[in-house]
């Protein structure tokens, strides 16, 4: 087995102990009286963790499905794959994949549309979780499209590569002939990934229209798609942010460590801190400075920003999230503020 | 009372799944605003926008329905066009809202909604009282097996809190909805848009006694499928064929319904062979007992012929087989269909071909009868049918089932998804 130790982080996974620390930890942090206007107190559970225990009672129904649903896609497609970036929702999607298949290898490979921009600790995660899994990586790389001439890069201090990641994207799914593409989007996380089904399906362009989709009642996926056509399939559609860090936690599974409190030289640019690498071209105004920062979504370096946080350990991110009063992607996505509507037209054009 | 809610209030293992309907403009998405607002469930950046977006509108107070309209053409319109799941949770449970459109082009979508739902909350305009989608909508939520149905009569603000317009609303209500066959009724009256009975009960309506929508959501039952007949359909064979693994076999699938322990005796259907569970694999770890929904693999001690498609029962509750099936069909397609047509049908995990042979009729929506005389299936339509399979169906009556009596139709060109099926408990042979 060959694991790269320096980039993991491993937690222990002791449930009286977490339980122990919540009650130490300021209750008062996690719940609200909320007054209501007849008088009657009602007790509101800000952000809403309830207890570790009851909470990982509740997610043994989740797991489940995001099961039958890796089970279905594999059953009804012949060329799926699943995207794996490295980020805590692809993580886990690797935990349920091992429960749906294993002893058996993975009935497909894993893909990684790589921008050039991913933080180097996190790729090194990658190919260190991969090794340790013994599954096949193909990455598609939105570098190698430029330097090919496929591909045309933005330009200026606000240049991004999140067009051409879409277009990496659908190329690595040409390429391949995948008809299908695992991928760790939830329905919470944005609105117009709230109207995602769970099999969704994609025309010969790539594209998603919104407005015609084929319903899905029960638990009854359309797996059906011409050659040419594929489906997005979202086995955490019903999973919330807090669910992923709390099945994290149930099972001990290791992150990039990005995803805790360390020391980072960022700059501050549209109420959001980023940070410094290679392409980083400051604007006037602007100025690297050392904070103590973490990151709460792990994307391109260029439009993910990161949250001053002193969380350094799985419980403490958890009770920073269940306390937090801002979405994730709104604290550090600059992608989706770009149009109110942001989402969906990309999403419209083949984005994941 | 202790403030920690770990002790105060134990968190259900279950999450409530609840749809919400009503016609257009009944203040439906702003209800569920209002439950998502009321319960702290919005995040600051998400009402910001929120209000920003309103303002951007020339609202002159914060449209909530924004919350839930996500996509550009609902926003330009001003109505819900797809469902919206939307995920909230209070000290006592978790609940996960399926916020459907009203529009009657979009009844497809109400129907996904229901076809998973505890609960049915359907929205009625105490101005318009009850309507035709009211109907359909109650009978469409209690068709697909909902048995708890919600009525919310909204917009008590605009008739003045006025409880004798309450009254007359609920007398209506109450004349269709009490021929709903084992349906729990509940009817209240509320203001989606200041809050009145949404989460905290209202001051306005001294002459309402009963509990707000929330408090009604929190303590309704939730489908308990572990008590009912065991059901596996198998979804995929594991068969590593490695050299550590050589001899590994196992059937995975996720419970449908019932229980399994290690050492039951069960039947694969429909083939009808009896063989004996050795081992229950959740990996890494070996379950001596597991009951739905859980997710497992069972290994057999036999080498039995069994694949995807089949189901795994317990000896002595034995499934329904056959090639002939009666069901109550929701049609989704704009393109009508005839007898003679042909579609794939999945039930459970099973695909076969599948040919409309005739249509016993249309129900009818104010009098819950079949209507015959229909050469058609159209959009919308609510019918009873008869189908043929080219391969025999491992099934349940929907009663019985909900998974082994649902399928879904699917045209064998534009792959669409043309209907939602329930099975019916009458025989296809009696025809």
């Amino acid at each position: 087995m060959v694991v790269a130790h320096s980039v993991m982080v491993y937690y222990n996974r002791n449930m009286s102990e977490i339980t122990e620390s919540r009650k130490k930890s300021n209750a008062s942090a996690l719940h609200e009286v909320q007054q209501t206007r007849n008088g009657n107190d009602r007790e509101i559970v800000c952000g809403n963790f309830a207890n570790l225990a009851q909470e990982v009672a509740s997610l043994d129904d989740l797991e489940a499905e995001a099961i039958f649903i890796l089970r279905e896609v594999a059953a009804e497609r012949e060329r799926p794959m699943l995207l794996f970036s490295g980020g805590k929702d692809s993580l886990v999607l690797l935990r349920l994949a091992e429960k749906a298949f294993r002893p058996a290898r993975f009935p497909f490979p894993l893909v990684h549309v790589d921008t050039g921009h991913n933080f180097p600790e996190v790729i090194a995660f990658r190919d260190a979780r991969v090794a340790e899994l013994g599954e096949r990586l193909i990455v598609s790389s939105v570098e190698d499209m430029i330097q090919q001439g496929r591909a045309r890069e933005e330009i200026g201090p606000r240049a991004s590569r999140n067009r051409l990641q879409t277009v990496a994207l659908l190329d690595v799914i040409e390429t391949n002939g995948f008809d299908a593409a695992i991928g760790g989007a939830r329905r919470d996380e944005e609105r117009a990934r709230a109207k995602e089904r769970i099999f969704s399906f994609r025309d010969s362009f790539g594209q998603w229209d919104p407005k015609n989709q084929r319903p899905e009642p029960w638990a009854l996926y359309n797996g059906f798609v011409q050659r040419g056509e594929h489906l997005r399939v979202f086995p955490l559609s019903n999973w919330t942010e807090l669910d992923v860090w709390a099945y994290i936690r149930r099972e001990n599974l290791a992150l990039p460590n990005i995803y805790f409190a360390h020391e980072r030289e960022v700059f501050r640019r549209d109420g959001m801190l980023y940070a410094s690498s290679g392409s980083t071209q400051l604007l006037p105004g602007e100025s690297l400075e050392t904070r103590t920062v973490r990151y709460r979504t792990v994307g391109d370096m260029t439009c993910t920003g990161a949250v001053e946080s002193d969380a350094f350990a799985i419980d403490d991110v958890i009770r920073e999230i269940a306390t937090s009063r801002i979405t994730e992607r709104g604290q550090t996505r600059a992608d989706d503020r770009a149009t109110e509507a942001a989402m969906e037209d990309r999403k419209r054009e083949g984005y994941f | 009372m202790s403030t920690d809610a770990s002790t105060s209030a134990p968190l259900e293992r279950r999450a409530l799944r609840f749809s919400v309907s009503g016609n257009v403009d009944d203040g439906k998405s702003t209800l569920v605003g209002r439950l998502l607002l009321d319960t702290k469930q919005i995040a600051d950046d998400q009402l910001e926008h929120v209000e920003e977006a309103s303002r951007r509108r020339g609202f002159s107070r914060t449209e909530l329905a924004l919350l839930t309209d996500g996509l550009r053409a609902e926003r330009e319109q001003g109505i819900t066009i797809d469902v919206a799941y939307r995920y909230f949770r209070t000290a006592k449970r978790r609940f996960i809202v399926a916020d459907t459109p009203g529009h009657v082009q979009y009844t497809r979508n109400m129907i996904t909604g229901a076809s998973t739902a505890d609960v049915a909350l359907l929205i009625v305009d105490a101005r318009h009282g009850v309507t035709e989608q009211t109907r359909r909508h109650a009978l469409a939520s209690r068709l697909m097996g909902v048995k708890n149905v919600v009525f919310g009569v909204n917009k008590m603000d605009l008739v003045g809190y006025d409880e004798a317009r309450f009254r007359e609303v609920e007398a209506d209500l109450r004349a269709f909805s009490d021929k709903l066959p084992s349906t729990a009724i509940t009817i209240v009256p509320v203001a989606a848009l200041s809050g009145d009975n949404v989460v905290d009960r209202s001051t306005a309506m001294p002459w309402y006694a009963g509990p707000s929508l929330l408090e009604l959501l929190e303590d309704a039952p939730v489908a308990n499928s572990e008590s009912l007949a065991f059901r596996f359909p198998v979804q995929w064979v594991i068969r590593p064929g490695s050299d550590e693994h050589h001899d590994y076999r196992a059937y995975a699938g996720q419970i449908a319904q019932g229980t399994v322990k290690v050492g039951d005796r069960v039947v694969a259907w429909p083939s009808g062979k009896s063989t004996t569970v050795v081992g229950i694999d959740r990996h890494p770890e070996e379950l001596g007992e597991a009951a739905a929904p859980l997710s497992v693999a069972l290994r057999l001690a036999d080498d039995v012929d069994v694949s995807r498609g089949d189901v795994l029962t317990h000896e002595g509750s034995a499934p329904r087989v056959g090639r002939k099936i009666v069901a109550t069909l929701a049609w989704f397609d704009t393109h009508a269909a005839r007898p003679g047509a042909r579609f794939w049908l999945k039930n459970h995990t099973k695909s076969v071909k599948a040919r409309l042979d005739s249509i016993d009729g249309i129900l009818d929506l104010d009098s819950l009868a079949l209507r015959p005389g229909a050469v058609e299936l159209k959009l919308n339509d609510l019918a009873v049918a008869r189908l043929s399979t080219s391969a025999p169906l491992v099934f349940d009556a929907y009663d019985d089932g909900a998974t082994t009596g649902s399928f879904i139709l699917v045209d064998e060109a534009t792959h669409e998804t043309v209907a939602a099926g329930l099975i019916r408990s009458e025989s296809g042979d009696d025809a």
